[in-house]
């Protein structure tokens, strides 16, 4: 398997040993790369995303989706961007010009920031830090501020009751994310992402498999709650056209507005990445225990494996998305205390049972 | 509707639809689309059904001769006034009976929400709806249309009065000509 901090201790020699860089230099070249290479990886993936969800979209719904611009329509996209960025800013009359401002970069920060917590291959992983899950789960709260504060700052009676519907919506299915995320926390014993990650190589130890029913079903809570969380539908009453016009984005344009739709469908991505990292096995290739099979599939890179396997999951999620009709608030919240909560509760008691009694396929 | 299920009928209730639309999405994902690329195929693959109500015309015989008699019936029908008829008593001078006569029949395509009732109102078969769909102008004046002047013999496509082409499942339709 290719380890990719094969390079980045190069660089880090590179920087410190042969430019003779102090650790300020050093550090700051390096975080500057990383922040970059994020933020191109952010925006590829946001392109992708968006094309995919038109395709996908159309097709569930026995349509072709766009095909005028580009082959097939895939500079789509592009044209949709240019079209956004050259659109007028504007500002509501006595809405709160700061927070204003400031809601629509707090939803980015969030989705950057748990975007830089994927494991994108043995050795890839940007922010890795001994509470990783926890962290994770704490920046994306930074979204749900985002939203409200941007509802809040509107001066528009429709955005605040949007804004308060996302946001008791995003605040309710935290806690289930939450307690899946635990579960599997329980299951490996560490919280670090890369721990997570590495504890899942090897044949069979993915943890659906390591962790057999508790974690099936945890996953499965993590994805509808993932998707509540990502403000999708069935849970895009947030955005509700037909009653609140577009939600708590009503009054941004251009750019503004751009970032919502972004940072919707990075998280869309970072979900299904979490999913990926916490439940297939993230980069881990699959393993059977057959040693020629084996080393075949340790031959692709840890990315590849990674890619393929959240775009399945995006995949899913946008199934879904395009399946169910929306829920309706209390609906919503139902789903959420009356069975999603209780249910992952029981599968924390489940898996931690599991495991004291030594009844996973750990190796 | 009210049902009353248990906690968990109700979460097995819900599987169970839930699967079915997953499962009816899934089908629909991999049936062939048969989207029509207008206007690139207008000319050669496109396929317009017949019922389908582009514009009023007037039905003529082979002498073209309506058979409109100016009875007004459609003209009261219409519920919001897209049609305008005028007509003067005319005496037939052999027979010296009075008969009214069409003089106009102003049609407002603008105005038309093709919901047919003008048609069915008619007891003369004198009015038919074609599916000659292409009626953007750039003018709204333009868009009022004398049915009793014009000859209607086909709109701007080729044979589009029959239906077009096949109706194809699959291909995209994007012939180009
Ligand atoms: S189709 Fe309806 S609206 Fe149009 S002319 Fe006939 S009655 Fe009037
Ligand atoms: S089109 Fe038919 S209903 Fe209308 S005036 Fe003529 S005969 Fe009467």
């Amino acid at each position: 398997m290719f380890d990719f901090s094969i390079i980045a201790n190069w660089f880090d020699s590179l920087l410190r040993t042969t430019l003779g860089l102090g650790d300020f230099w050093t550090i700051l070249i390096e975080c500057v790369l990383v922040g970059l290479a994020i933020i191109i990886g952010y925006a590829v993936l946001a392109i992708i995303l968006i094309f995919m969800e038109r395709k996908v979209c159309a097709y569930f719904q026995c349509r072709i989706g766009p095909v005028r611009v580009g082959w097939w329509g895939t500079l789509q996209v592009f044209a949709d961007v240019l079209k956004m960025l050259i659109k007028e800013i504007f500002v509501v009359d006595k809405a709160d010009k700061l927070l204003y401002y400031l809601a629509p970069f707090l939803v980015i920060a969030a989705s950057i920031g748990t975007f830089s917590f994927l494991p994108w291959n043995k050795g890839a992983e940007v922010l890795d830090f001994n509470v990783g899950v926890f962290l994770v789960t704490a920046i994306s709260s930074i979204g749900v501020l985002g939203v409200f504060i941007a509802g809040w700052a509107s001066n528009n009676k429709y955005s605040v009751l949007s804004a308060m519907r996302a946001a008791v919506q995003m605040i309710s299915y935290e806690l289930s994310l939450g307690i899946c995320l635990i579960s599997a926390v329980i299951l490996t014993g560490t919280m670090q992402i890369s721990g997570i990650v590495e504890s899942q190589t090897g044949p069979w130890q993915w943890l659906i498999f390591q962790g057999h029913i508790p974690a099936i079903l945890a996953f499965l809570v993590f994805l509808i709650a993932g998707n509540a969380e990502a403000n999708r539908g069935p849970f895009d009453l947030a955005e509700a056209e037909s009653e609140l016009t577009a939600g708590y984005h009503t009054e941004y344009s251009g750019m503004g507005f751009g970032f919502y739709y972004l940072a919707e469908y990075l998280n869309l991505f970072v979900i299904s990445g979490l999913a990926t990292t916490i439940f297939l096995g993230g980069w881990a290739p699959i393993n059977i225990g057959i040693e020629g099979f084996d080393t075949l599939m340790n031959y692709i890179p840890g990315i590849v494996w990674f890619l393929g396997k959240a775009f399945v999951v995006v995949f899913l999620l946008m199934w879904i998305r395009w399946t169910f009709p929306r829920l309706r608030v209390d609906q919503i919240l139902k789903l959420e205390w009356k069975y999603l909560m209780p249910l992952s509760l029981v599968i924390l008691v489940l898996m931690t049972v599991c495991v004291a009694f030594g009844w996973t396929f750990t190796a | 509707m009210e049902n009353k299920q248990s906690y968990f009928g109700e979460i097995g209730a819900a599987f169970k639809t839930l699967t079915t639309g997953l499962k009816t999405t899934m089908k629909e994902y991999f049936t062939p689309k048969s989207t029509e690329q207008y206007p690139e195929n207008r000319k050669t693959t496109l396929h317009i059904a017949k019922r389908h109500r582009g514009r009023l015309v007037f039905k003529r015989d082979e002498s073209e001769n309506y058979k409109c008699v100016a009875c007004l019936m459609c003209e009261k029908a219409c519920p919001n006034g897209t049609i305008r008829i005028s007509s003067e008593m005319q005496t037939d001078p052999e027979t010296g009976r009075k008969k009214r006569q069409l003089l106009d029949y102003q049609y407002d395509l603008g105005d038309c929400m093709f919901c047919n009732l003008c048609v069915n109102a008619c007891n003369f078969d004198a009015i038919e709806f074609t599916n000659d769909f292409e009626n953007a102008v750039f003018d709204r004046s333009q868009l009022v249309i004398h049915l009793n002047e014009e000859v209607y013999k086909g709109g701007s496509l080729p044979n589009v009065i029959d239906g077009g082409a096949e109706w194809q499942v699959g291909t995209f339709n994007t012939k180009t000509k």
